[in-house]
């Protein structure tokens, strides 16, 4: 469990990373905390030949409030957003997905840019996104871009970026008055990767009446996924114990992945019917006591 | 967790029996311990081992060149090699299929050694075996005991017909009379997973050739049973005394994972001559999973005969083991290790007992933490728990029924086990006493009316500890047995010395993996001088060339809490003898009259009349000429202590397997939530009893670490293959070990039933609810899953698995 050899560089400014990036693109990679880059390349199944170690690029670590979103670094660590009072405050769901990334020793390292890059199905980071609707900045040769979580999540393990291009930002939309939400996951141990996690956001009316519902899942499919029927059965609808259980015997429809060692198929689909029903339980009851 | 306050130190007093600190923990917790991977030698080179990546292959031409032509490359070691320089290894069974170190022609396993590169370091090594060209030609694989057995199954090894390795049928007592007796017959079939221990520090060798000598250096963070010392000098060919075996004080956990480890001392041994350098090998977290040792996944078929009032009158069972692509030393041991207390805690007089070991294409075996005592009391714990059903008894009624009583110790089992003390009923009462079982069985009821899926398990099982190596011989008959010459022991050797001032030292080979033995070495030898644990410093190092060791050295089957305690008594007692001779010729009185506090040794009933242990020592050291005349110079005890219990097993093949016999009683309640399999532990009372427990501090730390490892082989563990014979779980993302997250506060219970064969009472307890925590935590699952019609009759319990159980229990129409 050795790397194979490579080139390593360590710039300080995202220019300087694009240079490298523009000068050694698919031979490259971006080491961020490393948390699944550093196990991949000690398996040999990653064997970059450029290394460009962004740690030291401090500008992109920080978490700022804006109007209605709140602005985050890439290289901010996911354990500095999860223990953030005003993320906790603005966009619970988000400290509250984070808290499920691995452990705290991952968290400490893992960052906010490096887990959407990596794309992984079960990432919860992306989860939230998807629900919320956020969006992420690249910067590449030439200039910065805005991508939609959609455009991110292109597939397993391979964003939506091209291989000179950098994520320097995320943007979570902030949670309005009239929303509640929920996130939980079921994984083997603590800290697991999900084998179902299910993130959703409500938009509440007068007598438990959801306006708008966005719903996503993790760990079920080669990506995130939202799952658009759960949420056009709750929108417009009061959320009773029925309507609840009818939305979430369609989560099934968003389900595509195999069987595996862990989880059948059939119990990944049954477990995301479980954890849909019971998050929209959990935002409501959460929305209840407001 | 519970802090103990340290103990205070005042001389006099008892030590053993205090829970006195760990005098490893400063240099460990500081980062001061010295494992293997931190020794050093001048010129020490690094090897990295090409794995086969099919689990059964015909190895073709191996081309090295472009490997060799790496910068930095020492050398590379092919399985053909090996071959030529080495003897497969000895192992219990005729006839004997060819394991060496490495595949020579065929792989049998995913992860078998094909290769060794060695390199200035281990970057360059593992460049160097992705130059390596193998030619592989596949062949189907084999993972299924059963699949195994089969007339069409792919045969591994020509020696061995029917992918067999050994095979033996025994009839303990009368079971004719049984059969005709029972009232009924109850039977189960269970299969026991196969999964390891994962100690935090993988395997380690560090092996130098020195061509003048003709002699080879190895250390290594082998754990014993130092039975591979022989068979690695054995497979080197060379005379023992030419292979030095240095084993550093620290490892890094053991739990019998590493006495698997003795190959690679083969292996590292031969790539240091063909190289002609020292060479260092440490395992890595993948290699671990994929190759090291595992315990065997066990097919068992049990048959209970019953009388309608619960007594069990006897049992008839099958258990196929399987060790993988080879068998190797000192297996087939799990299909004897336990056979002495194979009837368990209960009076069951009449056994009919098959067993089989068979090969398939997965990794290979040891011992685990319980050596297949896990797998016995999973079978027969379920069983217990069936007749109960069956019979409509309190799962908690029937064993107590059928427990072995207080005044049967020594109690012989039919199988020729030799219980050496216990009160089994009163631990157990003990257990529900404090979980509150009746109350918590009428809880059940309301909770099980409100829908809710609640079950509380039970285990009684005996803790086996102190293996007599006599077991082995099972795997041959009495006839073959008797054209060998006999195997028996568990002997431990200490040495204690006075130095010229009165301080002890204790010189010890007992080949720690983290249990604090140095500690308990203190205690022991502290209150037998009557003086302090802080007086006596201690070399533990296990050293071929300079310690005395016997074939049953180590650390294994929990044998230093009885075995290696005795031996540090009788050293301690030696010493003393010979302090009182010296003291008494000084004082000029009969040694029978002295006594002696934590400085001096004086006349009982005329305390002036005394000398200064310091003195005594002196004179010893300083003043040869002065001792008795009939006394050798050295102030020194040896003890050397073989448990008379460990005799070789008789004509009708009954064996005293251990030599010490603890108890434990498990009471546990679980939750299983409906919807996703998902298990929940509500309660949990641990009974145990170990005999005098010798430190409460390190008692209860083993205590809890048995529980984890129970918990990881119930519902995580299992080194799992696909039906191709790759692995599954070949990292720690899918090899599930639990966290304290996944480990419920366990409620420990210590009675003390001192043992008469120990000198200090003590019996061993460092595999204890490991052997018992699957069986409880399976029978609370089975109590939960009890309305829907569900069997628990294997494991890991996965929610995945319940799950499936629960839809496919409510699908069906007779539900």
């Amino acid at each position: 469990m050795k790397p194979a050899p490579f080139e390593y560089f360590v710039p300080t400014s995202v220019e300087e990373a694009v240079e490298l990036l523009a000068r050694h693109g698919d031979d490259a990679k971006v080491l961020a905390g490393g948390q699944s880059l550093v196990p991949m390349m000690n398996f040999r199944l990653a064997q970059p030949a450029v290394l460009i170690d962004i740690n030291r690029i401090v500008e992109l670590g920080y978490i700022r409030e804006g109007d209605s979103s709140i602005a985050i670094g890439a290289m901010t660590r996911q354990r500095v957003v999860e223990t953030s009072p005003m993320v906790r405050d603005k966009c619970a769901i988000l400290s509250e997905a984070l808290a499920n990334v691995g452990h705290q020793a991952i968290r400490n390292r893992g960052t906010m840019g490096g887990t959407l890059a990596h794309g992984d199905p079960a990432a919860e980071v992306a989860t939230v996104l998807l629900t919320l609707g956020g969006s992420v900045t690249v910067a590449g040769p030439q200039g910065k871009r805005e991508l939609s979580p959609e455009e991110l999540l292109a597939g397993p393990y391979a964003a939506g970026i091209s291989s000179d291009e950098l994520i320097v930002e995320i943007n979570f939309p902030i949670l309005a008055a009239n929303e509640t939400h929920g996130f939980l996951e079921m994984s083997r141990r603590h800290g697991d990767f999900a084998l179902a996690g299910v993130a959703a956001v409500l938009r509440m009316g007068e007598g438990n009446i959801c306006e708008r519902a966005r719903v996503a899942l993790c760990g079920v499919a080669p990506t995130p996924v939202r799952a658009t029927e759960v949420e056009n059965q709750l929108t417009g609808k009061r959320l009773d114990a029925s309507t609840i259980q009818a939305a979430a015997e369609l989560a099934s429809r968003a389900v595509d992945c195999e069987d595996e060692y862990h989880a059948s198929r059939e119990y990944r689909t049954h477990l995301c019917q479980v954890y849909v029903r019971r998050t929209i339980q959990l935002a409501l009851e959460r929305w209840g006591n407001n | 967790m519970t802090t103990m306050p340290p103990a205070s130190k005042q001389a006099g007093e008892k030590w053993v029996g205090r829970s006195v600190p760990r005098r490893e923990d400063l240099r460990l917790l500081t980062g001061r311990g010295r494992f293997i991977d931190d020794f050093e030698l001048p010129q020490l080179k690094h090897a990295a081992i090409l794995r086969s990546p099919y689990a059964h292959a015909e190895i073709g031409e191996i081309d090295v060149h472009a490997a060799l032509e790496l910068p930095g490359v020492r050398g590379v070691l092919t399985g053909r090699e090996v071959a030529a320089m080495s003897r497969p290894f000895a192992v219990g069974v005729s006839p004997a299929p060819k394991y060496y170190a490495s595949a020579v022609e065929r792989a049998r396993f995913v992860g078998e050694p094909v290769a060794v590169v060695v390199a200035d370091d281990r970057y360059i090594a593992e460049d160097a075996l992705e130059l390596i060209e193998v030619d592989y030609r596949p062949l189907p694989a084999v993972v299924d005991i059963e699949a195994a057995m089969a007339a069409d199954a792919p045969q591994l090894h020509e020696e061995c017909p029917n992918n067999i390795y050994s095979q033996r049928e025994f009839v303990y007592g009368d079971m004719e009379s049984a059969k005709k007796e029972a009232d009924r017959v109850v039977t189960g079939r269970f299969l026991f997973p196969k999964y390891g221990s994962t100690p935090i520090e993988t395997y380690g060798v560090i092996a130098s050739y020195d061509p003048f000598a003709d002699q080879y250096e190895i250390w290594s963070n082998y754990q014993g049973p130092m039975v591979g010392h022989a068979l690695v000098a054995q497979a080197l060919g060379i005379a023992e005394n030419r292979l030095r075996w240095i084993i550093p004080t620290d490892i890094g956990g053991g739990f019998g994972i590493k006495t698997g480890l003795y190959p690679y001392i083969a292996l590292m041994a031969m790539a240091s001559k063909r190289c002609g350098v020292p060479v260092k090998w440490i395992e890595d977290r993948q290699e671990h999973l994929i190759a090291s040792a595992t315990g065997t996944d066990r097919l068992t078929e049990m048959e209970a005969y019953v009388k309608s009032d619960g007594t069990i009158l006897a049992l008839k069972d099958r258990a196929i083991d399987n060790t993988g692509g080879y068998i190797r030393a000192p297996e087939p041991g799990c299909a004897y290790r336990s056979i002495g207390n194979h009837t368990g805690a209960y009076q069951i007089r009449n056994l009919e007992r098959e067993v089989l070991v068979v090969g398939t294409n997965k990794c290979l075996t040891a011992p685990n933490r319980g050596y297949t005592c896990q797998h016995l009391y999973f079978s027969l714990e379920r069983m217990m728990d069936k007749v109960a059903a069956e019979l409509d008894i309190d799962p908690a009624e029937i064993r107590l029924r059928n427990f072995i009583a207080a005044d049967q110790f020594p109690y012989k089992t039919a199988t020729g086990g030799l219980y050496d003390s216990g009160d089994y009923a009163a631990a157990f009462r003990l257990a529900l006493q404090r979980f509150d079982y009746d109350n918590m069985r009428q809880w059940q009821k309301e909770a099980r009316a409100e829908g809710r899926l609640i079950g509380i398990g039970l285990a009684t099982v005996v803790e086996p500890s102190v293996t007599n190596i006599a077991y082995v011989g099972l795997a041959k008959s009495y006839l073959e047995r008797r054209k060998e010459h006999p195997k028996s022991g568990s002997g431990e050797a200490i040495m204690v010395k006075m130095d010229p001032l009165g301080k002890v030292h204790v010189i010890a080979a007992t080949n720690p993996q983290g249990q604090g033995h140095d500690t308990v070495i203190s205690q022991v030898v502290a209150d037998q001088l009557g003086i302090l644990p802080d007086d006596v410093t201690v070399s533990n190092v296990l050293d071929t060339h300079q310690r005395l060791t016997s074939i049953t050295s180590g650390s294994y089957s929990s044998r230093f809490s009885s075995a290696g305690t005795t031996a540090v008594v009788l050293a301690t007692q030696r010493l003393k003898e010979k302090l009182f001779r010296i003291a008494g010729h000084l004082l000029d009185a009969h040694v029978e009259s002295l006594q002696n506090d934590s400085h001096k040794i004086f006349v009982r009933e005329q305390p002036q009349r005394s000398i200064e242990i310091r003195h005594v020592a002196g004179t010893a050291h300083w003043n040869q000429s002065g001792l008795p005349e009939d006394m050798d110079v050295g102030l020194y005890g040896v003890g050397f202590y073989n448990m008379p219990t460990s005799e070789p097993p008789t004509e009708f093949d009954q064996v005293n397997s251990s030599n010490t016999y603890g108890f434990i009683a498990e009471v546990l309640m679980v939750e299983i939530d409906p919807e996703t399999g998902a298990l929940q532990f509500l309660k949990w009372v641990s009974a145990h009893d170990a005999g005098t427990v010798i430190n409460p501090l390190l008692f209860e730390g083993q205590l809890q670490g048995g529980v984890a490892h129970g918990i990881g082989g119930a519902i995580f563990e299992e080194t799992a293959y696909d039906e191709n014979g790759q692995i599954l779980t070949g990292s720690f993302m899918d090899y599930l070990v639990p966290t304290s997250m996944e480990i419920p506060e366990v409620d420990m219970i210590h009675q003390e039933t001192p043992s008469p064969l120990t000198a200090l009472g003590s019996k061993g307890t460092g595999e204890a609810s490991a052997m018992s925590a699957p069986a409880a935590i399976a029978n609370a699952v089975a109590d939960a899953l009890r309305p829907l019609g569900i069997e628990v009759n294997e494991l890991p319990l996965s929610p995945n698995r319940i799950w499936h159980w629960i839809k496919d229990a409510q699908s069906s129409p007779s539900q």
